[in-house]
């Protein structure tokens, strides 16, 4: 057993000639909260899908617990994947199921449980996330940060080993953000399992994250501890932290000089 | 000047056609693509039946009130035309097999798989473009679910299944209203009707071909429909676009395929 | 909804469509009469059949009592062999006369059956001898033609009081005589 259940090794990733990753190296060592953070477009949550093998790297290789993810045919990707829970962006529930079918679905898609067994689960995972009084409300029927609650339900369903947040956190009020938060902690906590969060969250995600990696530009900017990287003089990790307009980011997009592009136009 | 301009234009032109070539066969290749994924997932969604009939019911019976209530007017109508031009030649009486053959082996299939194309392709291919933008379809193959088993397959053969029951059932509700229009109505004898109309239709040459030709319409419907959901882009114009298309594709995959399978079958 | 409840309204969907289906094929089309059960295949020999079709009904006394299986060209004698399957239940003489009629003016052409006198019966594989082919319309009217513009030179050439002399000829070679004596010379055959 690798000290390290995911390790992305020298990954290069792009579309269409554009390269989104240029030899990006990671590890998750298990039990710990990992977080990837980095603005929005840096191909964070690319990142997760290259782990949950849904695309192919343009070089280099993720492993899960060993096993390269982009040489496995279907069975095996989907042997990796099963010990993979994913929480999507907006919760990516079931709409034509109501919650508790929601939280049953990888129940019944992987396992011969009887009904009663599978009531059981599902009212638990449901307790777990505070929920158990809505199992019988439709996804239409629930707030966002309900829905989220509900789909990281499902996500730990089936016990995962390793579970992937995909902006958990993203347009939710304070509250709901905090319930999240502690909810990612005392998962991965209780199940013993691992977290990846991708999030551009700072002060919610330095609160209880174990790692830290920053990605810019396609490449590993910084990683450390929350206390590390408080303390970090690299400017762009200055600026992400601080939330400054002006930095290593530029405000602008990469553009003509303004003045002249200007006079141009009026010649 | 003029002249760079018109050169600037055909080359648009052309530039323009060679980019919508490209694109179709594009769209053809991953439209087969997926119709063979489907077939080879269909084992694993056989196996739990009660998805498939779940679709059936969305197709089918949600379908079932316009189908029946068109059909039943295609058949007045046919009566009443059909009475108008055949009393020219003293022939009446052959409005049975008039209505009958018009209904059996074109209308029948015809009308309801455009009807079809309509009402449940255009649900289908939203409801799959919906399921993609919500990130439904990408959660389920996280969680090592193929979705082309769990989703597209059973709503395909509902579809196949469903298409010759509607068709079967058009052409004989579009036969009772053409025989109410027939027979109380304008006063053809309803025996003459019938008896016509028995000797006229043959049961292997007209309806069974009928019912062959609405099976290929529903594998072409259902799959055009699915295809432009499982490829629309996620986002609300992506999906308006792509549930236009499936209309305005059926269509004329419908009528296309219904001037071969004709040819096929007169032949024969 | 329920999973009981969609059962439910698609078994009543499909035992609809089976219903309709049975409909379509016992009210509507011919699957009662069409299945005329135990047939037993004669073959007719016809110098021009027409516009006969594979399936067209066979008729005696305007009763349908078969259909055309099969049309074949026998490249030896160049002429047409229509292959009929009679119902077991109507047997014929040996000597039946087989006609190939049109329904109506324009309607389809049908193989019409004339019972001859003969003691023994067709029998399963066995031949209908006499036979009269269709009647081609554009052969009637071409000759009809010829016929008349024959008869105009006749007119001219010949002296008026041999007109209705001429006229008698060309009513003896009219084409319905004509085809009545081609036949008549087969069946003497």
């Amino acid at each position: 057993m690798t000290p390290n259940i995911v390790e992305i090794d020298n990954l290069s990733f792009g579309y269409k000639g554009r390269m989104l990753h240029q030899g990006i190296n990671m590890v998750f060592p298990r039990g710990k909260v990992t977080a990837i953070m980095g603005g929005s477009g840096s191909g964070k949550t690319t990142l997760l899908r290259l782990i949950g093998g849904q695309i192919k790297p343009t070089k280099g290789q993720v492993r899960v617990d060993g096993d390269v993810v982009h040489q496995q045919d279907r069975t095996g990707i989907y042997r990796i994947r099963r010990k993979m829970g994913m929480l999507f962006q907006q919760g990516a529930l079931f709409t034509d199921l109501s919650v508790f079918e929601n939280v049953a679905f990888p129940m019944r898609e992987h396992t011969d449980l009887p009904e009663s067994m599978i009531r059981d689960l599902v009212l638990m995972k449901l307790n777990a996330v505070g929920l158990r009084g809505a199992h019988q409300l439709m996804p239409t029927e629930l707030s966002g940060g309900m829905a989220r609650r509900v789909a990281l339900a499902r996500a730990i369903a089936l016990d995962p080993s390793i579970i992937m947040y995909d902006e958990p956190f993203a347009g939710l009020d304070p509250i709901s953000m905090g319930v999240i938060c502690h909810l990612i902690r005392t998962l991965n906590d209780a199940l013993g399992a691992t977290s990846i969060i991708v999030t551009h969250d700072v002060e919610e995600t330095f609160r209880f994250a174990d790692y830290i990696y920053f990605v810019a530009n396609g490449v590993v900017a910084a990683e450390g501890t929350p206390d590390e990287l408080r303390n970090s003089n690299l400017p762009f990790v200055h600026q992400f932290v601080y939330g400054e307009k002006d930095g290593p980011v530029p405000f602008h997009y990469a553009a003509d000089d303004y003045a002249r592009s200007l006079l141009e136009h009026k010649a | 000047m003029i002249k760079s301009g018109l050169l600037i234009g055909l080359i648009r032109v052309f530039r323009n056609i060679g980019h919508r070539f490209v694109d179709g066969i594009w769209r053809l290749g991953a439209g087969m693509r997926l119709f063979w994924l489907t077939l080879t997932s269909s084992g694993e969604s056989f196996r739990r039946f009660h998805l498939t009939i779940r679709e059936i019911y969305f197709t089918g019976v949600m379908s079932l009130i316009i189908i029946l209530v068109s059909a039943f007017f295609v058949g007045m109508v046919l009566g009443l035309q059909g009475y108008h031009t055949l009393q020219r030649y003293g022939s009446s009486e052959a409005i049975g097999v008039l209505v009958a053959l018009a209904l059996v082996r074109e209308l029948g299939p015809v009308v309801t798989a455009l009807l079809f194309a309509g009402r449940a392709g255009t649900a289908i291919t939203a409801e799959i473009g919906l399921m993609k933008a919500t990130e439904q379809l990408s959660a389920m193959e996280m969680m090592a679910v193929n979705p082309i088993a769990r989703v597209i397959a059973p709503r395909f053969w509902a579809g196949v299944i469903a298409m010759p029951i509607l068709a079967t059932l058009f052409s004989m509700v579009g036969v009772l209203g053409g025989y109410l229009v027939a027979v109380p109505v304008i006063g053809v004898d309803a025996g003459a009707f019938w008896s016509q109309m028995q000797a006229n239709v043959d049961w292997q040459h007209d309806i069974l071909n009928g019912v062959i030709k609405s099976m290929v319409f529903g594998v072409a419907c259902t799959m055009i429909a699915l295809f432009e959901g499982y490829d629309a882009p996620p986002t609300a114009e992506g999906v308006s676009h792509a549930t236009t298309r499936t209309v305005v594709t059926s269509s004329l995959a419908i009528l296309g395929l219904d001037f071969i399978l004709t040819s096929f079958m007169i032949n024969v | 909804m329920d999973r009981t409840t969609i059962d439910l309204w698609v078994g009543v969907f499909v035992a609809l469509g089976v219903a309709a289906l049975l409909g379509l094929a016992m009210k509507v089309g011919n699957l009662t009469t069409a299945n005329i059960g135990e047939t037993y295949t004669v073959t007719a020999n016809f110098e021009n059949i027409g516009g006969l079709k594979p399936r067209a009904p066979v008729k005696s006394a305007g009763v349908v009592v078969g259909r055309v299986a099969g049309i074949t060209f026998d490249s030896a004698t160049y002429e047409a062999v229509v292959s009929l399957n009679i119902d077991k239940r109507y047997a014929f003489p040996k000597d039946t006369f087989a006609n190939i009629y049109t329904a109506g003016l324009l309607g389809e052409q049908y193989v019409g059956l004339e019972a001859g006198g003969d003691d023994v019966q067709l029998a399963n594989g066995d031949k209908i001898t006499q036979t009269q082919d269709a009647v081609v319309l554009e052969k009637m009217i071409s000759q009809f033609l010829y016929n008349k513009a024959s008869e105009s030179t006749d007119d001219k050439s010949k002296a008026s009081s041999e007109s209705t002399k001429s006229e008698e000829d060309t009513l003896g070679a009219s084409p319905l005589d004509k085809i009545g004596k081609s036949s008549a010379d087969k069946a003497e055959k």
